[in-house]
C-alpha cells in the first residue's frame, strides 16, 4: 500500500547520486526486496512509471530482485531457505525457527547509467 | 557513451531507520518502555489501551500514549479519559506511523518522567510492519471476529511482532472462534511468541498482560 512512497524515495536517492555523473542517463535501477518486506513487486513496477515522470530516471527500467526468507536453524546448525512465508519451520528437520537471516531487505542495489563522454 | 553500473547498497527506508535508532537510544536513556500496538482497524487496540492506561495508573505507573489515525482525534479523547497524557497523530491518508511523526509528536514531553509509552499505530496489518518506531516491544492484536488465519494472510506483521494479543475473547463462542487454529497459526508464523487471550469486557487474560508489561518494564531497568 505504501509502494508509491517507497518508489519516490528510490527516485530521490538515485537522483542525488546522479549528481556525480553529470549528463548521465539512467537505464536501469535494481532493488533487493525481501519476501517479508511488505511490498509487492507488481505494485512497485506500476508506481515506478509514475514516480519517475519528469525526473532523470524517466524511461528507465526497474528490476526487482525478490529474496526468499533465510532462517538459521539451531538444531541443523545451518542457514536454511524457506519456500514461502506460511510456515517458519526448518524445511530439513521441521523444527520451528525464529532466527531470521534474510527476508526483510528493502534496498537499492545499484543503478545503470549511460555516461556522456566529455566533449574535447 | 559508456555504460556504468553504480553500486549503492542503500536501504530505501534508511532515513526512517536512522531516526528510529535515534529514538531507541533516547527511550533507553530515559528508561521508558515503548510499545508499538499494531492490528487491523477495529481489533480493539484503543479498548485494550484504555484499560491498560487506566490500570497501570492505578498501580502508580507513569504512562502516556501516542495514537495514530488518518483523521479525527476520537481515540485520543477516549484514551485521555484514563487521565494519562495522550497525543493524537493524524496522518491524513498515510497508512502507517513513521519515526519522524513520533519524534515530532514527542516534542515537549519529558520521557524520563515516564515508565511506559504506548504507540497505537494506524489500523493496518501491512505497511506499519516496515516502519521501525524505535519501540522495544511490538504487539500485534488479533480479534476473534477476524478469522483464525489472519497470521497466515499477514505473515510479515506477525513475524515481526514480539507479543500477540487475541482480543474480544468474550465473543469467541458466538463467533465460532477456533482457538487452537489461531494459536497454531500464530506459532507457525512466529514460533514461540508470547500470546495473550484477552477480553476487556469480561476481564479475561488482562492480569497476565499487565504482568508481562511490568516484567518488560523491569527488564528495561
Amino acid at each position: 500500500m505504501h509502494e508509491l512512497s517507497i518508489v519516490s524515495s528510490v527516485v530521490d536517492t538515485v537522483t542525488e547520486s546522479l549528481a556525480a555523473y553529470p549528463g548521465a542517463r539512467v537505464k536501469e535501477v535494481r532493488l533487493r526486496v525481501g519476501a517479508l518486506a511488505s511490498v509487492v513487486r507488481e505494485s512497485l513496477e506500476f508506481c515506478y512509471g509514475i514516480a519517475t515522470e519528469g525526473t532523470p530516471l524517466e524511461g528507465s527500467r526497474l528490476v526487482v530482485n525478490v529474496l526468499p526468507v533465510v532462517m538459521h536453524c539451531a538444531p541443523c546448525g545451518a542457514d536454511v531457505t524457506l519456500e514461502g512465508v506460511q510456515s517458519f519451520r526448518c524445511p530439513k528437520c521441521g523444527e520451528p525457527c525464529s532466527d531470521l537471516r534474510q527476508g526483510r531487505e528493502l534496498e537499492i542495489e545499484a543503478f545503470e547509467i549511460d555516461e556522456v563522454e566529455e566533449a574535447r | 557513451m559508456t555504460t556504468r553500473i553504480v553500486e549503492l547498497r542503500r536501504g530505501i527506508l534508511k532515513k526512517n531507520d536512522e531516526l528510529a535508532a535515534g529514538l531507541r537510544e533516547w527511550y533507553a536513556e530515559a528508561g521508558v518502555l515503548v510499545l508499538n500496538l499494531v492490528s487491523s482497524p477495529g481489533t480493539g487496540k484503543t479498548a485494550l489501551l484504555e484499560w491498560t492506561l487506566t490500570e497501570l495508573r492505578k498501580r502508580g505507573a507513569r504512562v502516556a500514549a501516542l495514537v495514530g489515525d488518518l483523521e479525527t482525534d476520537n481515540d485520543a479523547r477516549r484514551l485521555a479519559s484514563s487521565g494519562a497524557p495522550v497525543r493524537q497523530i493524524n496522518t491524513h491518508g498515510i497508512c502507517h506511523l513513521d519515526a519522524e511523526m513520533i519524534g515530532k509528536h514527542l516534542d515537549g514531553w519529558e520521557l524520563g518522567d515516564l515508565d511506559y509509552l504506548f504507540i497505537e499505530n494506524v489500523g493496518n496489518l501491512v505497511c506499519p510492519s516496515s516502519y521501525d518506531l524505535g519501540e522495544a516491544v511490538r504487539v500485534v492484536l488479533l480479534s476473534v471476529t477476524e478469522g483464525e488465519d489472519k497470521p497466515l494472510k499477514y505473515p510479515t506483521m506477525f513475524n515481526s511482532a514480539d507479543a500477540a494479543v487475541i482480543t474480544k475473547m468474550d465473543l469467541a463462542v458466538p463467533c465460532g472462534f477456533d482457538r487452537w487454529a489461531a494459536l497454531r497459526n500464530i506459532n507457525e508464523i512466529r514460533p514461540g511468541i508470547r500470546i495473550f487471550e484477552t477480553s476487556v469486557k469480561s476481564g479475561t487474560g488482562l492480569e497476565e498482560w499487565l504482568e508481562y508489561l511490568e516484567q518488560k518494564r523491569k527488564e528495561r531497568g
